[in-house]
């Protein structure tokens, strides 16, 4: 399994060619838009819909039902709001799109617009994305200027699109918490239902997709859903920007089929496991949120929604986050590891439900204690009840987000986390006699 | 979540500078009517950037006072969004170092420890002159390119701590130095080339309209696609009917070079500069339309009928012009664009037909639509007739 180029979405992935109207054009973006459009809102739905595309921001929710979620007939307008507040960490796609082939997301936003009858669109970009910000609003201005957007635009369909920026809060790239955002108010998410569908932006029919489900949708109409679901495997269809960092020899952003092996992509794209494959320790496959697969289970898993949820992890955003057991003459501390992400997670709560308030700052300085040892076997067990009590137990998934790597931990790591207890216990002991 | 509080130390007040005020003001309107609260983080990011760094309590004050919000409800957002920050920062540079694990895998411990010893003891600290401050941030969204720092608007990747200490340097000498990588990569390209992408025909535009052959109806269709028989990006000899805009500037826009292939197609006839110069109309000024596309766009619109060019002067008649601020909704950049169009008096404006403010509005590049928006015929009429608001900003018109 091997993506061709000629398969390609992202062909300016890394900026080598002309980021601008001209390049985009060139490499095939906004061709024919106008034939597309006019095939309607249902041929569109149904063609995503048919294609397989799964959300890309983590959850992996099939976007074409998504938009068929969309009132047909509303006296509120219909929002698009594009989610690029990117800040899951070993996440970094979006930001390559945003910057390099912005066209792609305004054509792609057009059509999803338009499919799902809405005249306006919100970009919400990280607030540390500033570069990347400055490059997608000067795309957006020279769309508006050749009139491919905007009110009267060659299209026929009326079309703004804004630029909207954070101020560094995770939680933001929660649906219902950026529409928070986007009124001006504190990113605390909102209970669902009602859905954004029904109620979103200002009270109005609103759907939210990942940049990059969006960004991928041009190319999905132009050449067929055939082609998209042609690619990938049955359920995980398409292709997929992967983020391979960490104890990588060559860290990078890649595209490639959904599915393929995970040890072909770190081995054809990165350069290999930093010291060799058997020097592999773990693997995040998917983001933070996700729990870590050991390395024994790394060697013939690959990289889809269904086989990480097989081994109880998840795609998430196809951010690969590798550690190798040894780097650059340092042993990796896989607790610590986890720590700090325990640490984010405490960081990026909202402070809107209790379990999650206090129990993200609970499990890391547990999680910290252990690193050193400074703690009892019962605890291990005990952790992993707190981990049970957040998850599921919040309003948003940062809850469930925050317990999952812990779980994993403790699923995978226990006997590290047992010897280090030993380790100090005995340490402890001897300083005593 | 941080606890977070305002700084001990606060000035006694706060007011966004003329031209922050009037790009505050194009801000607010992205957001429909009474929904200005919407604008609240870019405008407390634009105080943060006037302020030197930092966000101040007159100036939570003053952005909830435009907005018509609570001041309680700014000082949460500022509080509660991690980027405002509540303490001054070093003036040469606010060094942001991502700790997440990502990062720490790649070694940000030892360039915290470097902004440990080189700045100050703790974060939020400033170094001793003033001009350095750091902090460890949650994760940057580069983490293909660990470990990094942003200073300012800029991320600097794949550090390490010799390469931050040259970066401190060039900073405390208030040298810029080159963003990126520092490690001499692309952005998130491998190191060493990419692996993917080497087809040149993704590039040269040979393959890009293979996906037509999918459908029949498409095949008789003009090379350039819906733009070319739109008439906005090509000529398109094959569709002329369909095209709102003349030849002459469809000539002009294929000039501008937007469609590459066009000349290797033979579908359209490039022209020389000076013609492109005689085609456009007198009015467009290069410091206006600073695009060659929006001008051609606007010629066609012209020709076809939507928009008029009103009367334009050279100078103001008379020693001296109207102070045209006195309109809603325009600041001082837009009087100067105004100025260098040609228009300087209140009169001028409330001659207008509505064909005339809507071609005024198309010239004028940033502020696409405030004309029409803000009513500017019926408030200059109301201004020539020797009325003035009580304030030095005009009254907003009633929509």
């Amino acid at each position: 399994m091997k993506l061709e180029d000629k398969d390609r979405i992202f062909r300016n992935l890394y900026g080598f060619h002309d980021s601008g109207l001209k390049g985009a054009i060139a490499r095939g973006a906004w061709d024919e838009t106008k034939f597309v459009i006019d095939k309607g809102h249902d041929w569109i739905i149904s063609e995503v819909k048919a294609s397989g595309l799964r959300g890309r921001g983590g959850a992996g929710f099939p976007t074409g039902l998504k938009w068929s979620f969309m009132p047909k007939a509303d006296f509120r307008p219909s929002y698009l709001v594009v989610n690029a507040d990117e800040s899951e960490p070993g996440s970094c796609k979006d930001r390559e799109i945003l910057r390099h082939d912005a066209h792609l997301l305004i054509e792609g936003a057009l059509l999803a617009s338009f499919a799902m009858r809405a005249h306006t669109c919100y970009v919400y970009v990280r607030g540390e994305y500033i570069r990347e910000r400055e490059a997608l609003s000067r795309a957006i201005d020279e769309a508006y200027a050749s009139r491919l957007i905007g009110r009267g635009n060659v299209h026929g369909w009326d079309f703004d699109m804004y630029v909207h920026h954070g101020a560094g809060a995770y939680i933001c790239g929660e649906e219902t918490a950026m529409l928070e955002s986007l009124e001006g108010k504190k990113g605390q998410p909102r209970l669902k239902p009602p859905f954004p569908a029904n109620v979103g932006l200002w009270g109005a029919p609103t759907t939210i997709n990942n940049v990059e489900s969006i960004a991928v949708v041009p190319d999905i109409l132009r050449r067929g859903a055939g082609w998209f679901s042609g690619l990938g495997k049955p359920n995980n269809t398409g292709t997929k920007l992967f983020q391979i960092s960490g104890h990588v020899e060559r860290p990078c952003v890649v595209e490639e089929e959904m599915g393929i092996p995970l040890r072909q992509l770190i081995e054809e794209h990165a350069g290999g496991v930093a010291g060799g494959w058997d020097n592999l320790l773990a693997v995040i496959p998917g983001g933070s949120s996700v729990a870590l697969v050991p390395a024994d289970e790394c060697q013939d898993l690959t990289m889809d929604f269904d086989a990480l949820s097989k081994v109880k992890s998840g795609l998430g955003t196809a951010a690969v986050i590798v550690m190798a057991k040894e780097f650059a003459g340092e042993t990796t501390d896989i607790v610590r590891a986890i720590a700090r992400i325990s640490y984010f997670y405490k960081h990026e709560s909202c402070g809107q439900c209790t379990p999650c308030r206090e129990g993200t700052g609970w499990m890391w300085r547990v999680l910290e204690r252990m690193a050193e040892g400074r703690a009892e076997k019962r605890e291990i067990d005990e952790l992993l009840d707190v981990t049970k009590q957040v998850e599921g137990h919040t309003i948003c998934a940062l809850g469930d987000a925050a317990a999952w790597p812990v779980q994993g931990l403790i699923r995978h790591f226990r006997g590290e986390i047992e010897r280090r207890i030993e380790d100090y216990q005995a340490s402890r002991k001897e300083a005593a006699e | 979540m941080a606890v977070r509080r305002l700084h001990s130390d606060q000035p006694s007040s706060f007011a966004f500078s003329a031209e922050n005020l009037a790009w505050a003001e194009a801000t607010i309107a992205r957001y429909p009517e009474g929904r200005q609260a919407s604008a609240v983080i870019p405008l407390l990011w634009r105080a943060q950037e006037q302020i030197g760094g930092w966000i101040t309590e007159p100036a939570i004050r003053r952005v909830a006072d435009m907005l018509g919000m609570a001041h309680i409800r700014v000082y949460e957002i500022a509080t509660f969004y991690t980027m405002f920050q509540l303490s001054p920062v070093g003036k040469k540079a606010h060094v942001q170092v991502c700790g997440t694990t990502p990062c720490m895998l790649r070694g940000s411990r030892a360039l915290i420890e470097t902004c440990r010893d080189r700045i100050a003891g703790h974060p939020h600290e400033l170094s001793k002159d003033g001009s350095f401050s750091w902090e460890e941030v949650e994760c940057l969204g580069s983490c293909a390119n660990a470990p990094l720092v942003q200073i300012g608007k800029d991320t600097f990747e794949d550090l390490t701590p010799e390469a931050l200490e040259k970066i401190l340097d060039a900073f405390s000498r208030g040298k810029q130095p080159l963003p990126g990588s520092q490690a001499g990569r692309k952005a998130s390209c491998p190191k060493g080339g990419a692996t993917t992408l080497k087809d040149a025909a993704l590039y040269d535009g040979s393959r890009s309209r293979d996906w037509r052959t999918r459908f029949p109806e498409l095949a008789g269709s003009a090379p350039g696609g819906s733009l070319a028989s739109a008439g906005v990006m090509t000529a398109a000899p094959q569709a002329p009917a369909k095209s709102a805009i003349n030849p002459a500037a469809q000539a002009a826009m294929a000039n501008a070079g937007l469609v590459p292939e066009l000349e290797k197609r033979g579908t359209g006839r490039p022209l020389p500069q000076g013609e492109i110069e005689k085609l456009k109309p007198e009015g467009i000024r290069s410091a206006i339309g600073s695009g060659l596309v929006a001008s051609a766009v606007v010629l066609g619109r012209e020709q076809a009928g939507d928009v008029e060019k009103p009367e334009l002067l050279n100078a103001p008649q008379g020693a001296r012009r109207d102070d045209l601020k006195l309109i809603w909704g325009v600041g001082p950049k837009l009087e100067e664009a105004l100025n260098a169009l040609g228009i300087y008096h209140y009169s001028q404006i409330a001659a207008w037909t509505e064909r005339n403010l809507k071609w005024v509005d198309e010239n004028l590049e940033d502020f696409r639509g405030r004309a029409v928006r803000d009513k500017w015929i019926e408030q200059a009429r109301k201004l020539a007739s020797g009325w003035r608001p009580d304030g030095g900003s005009g009254n907003k018109p009633k929509v």
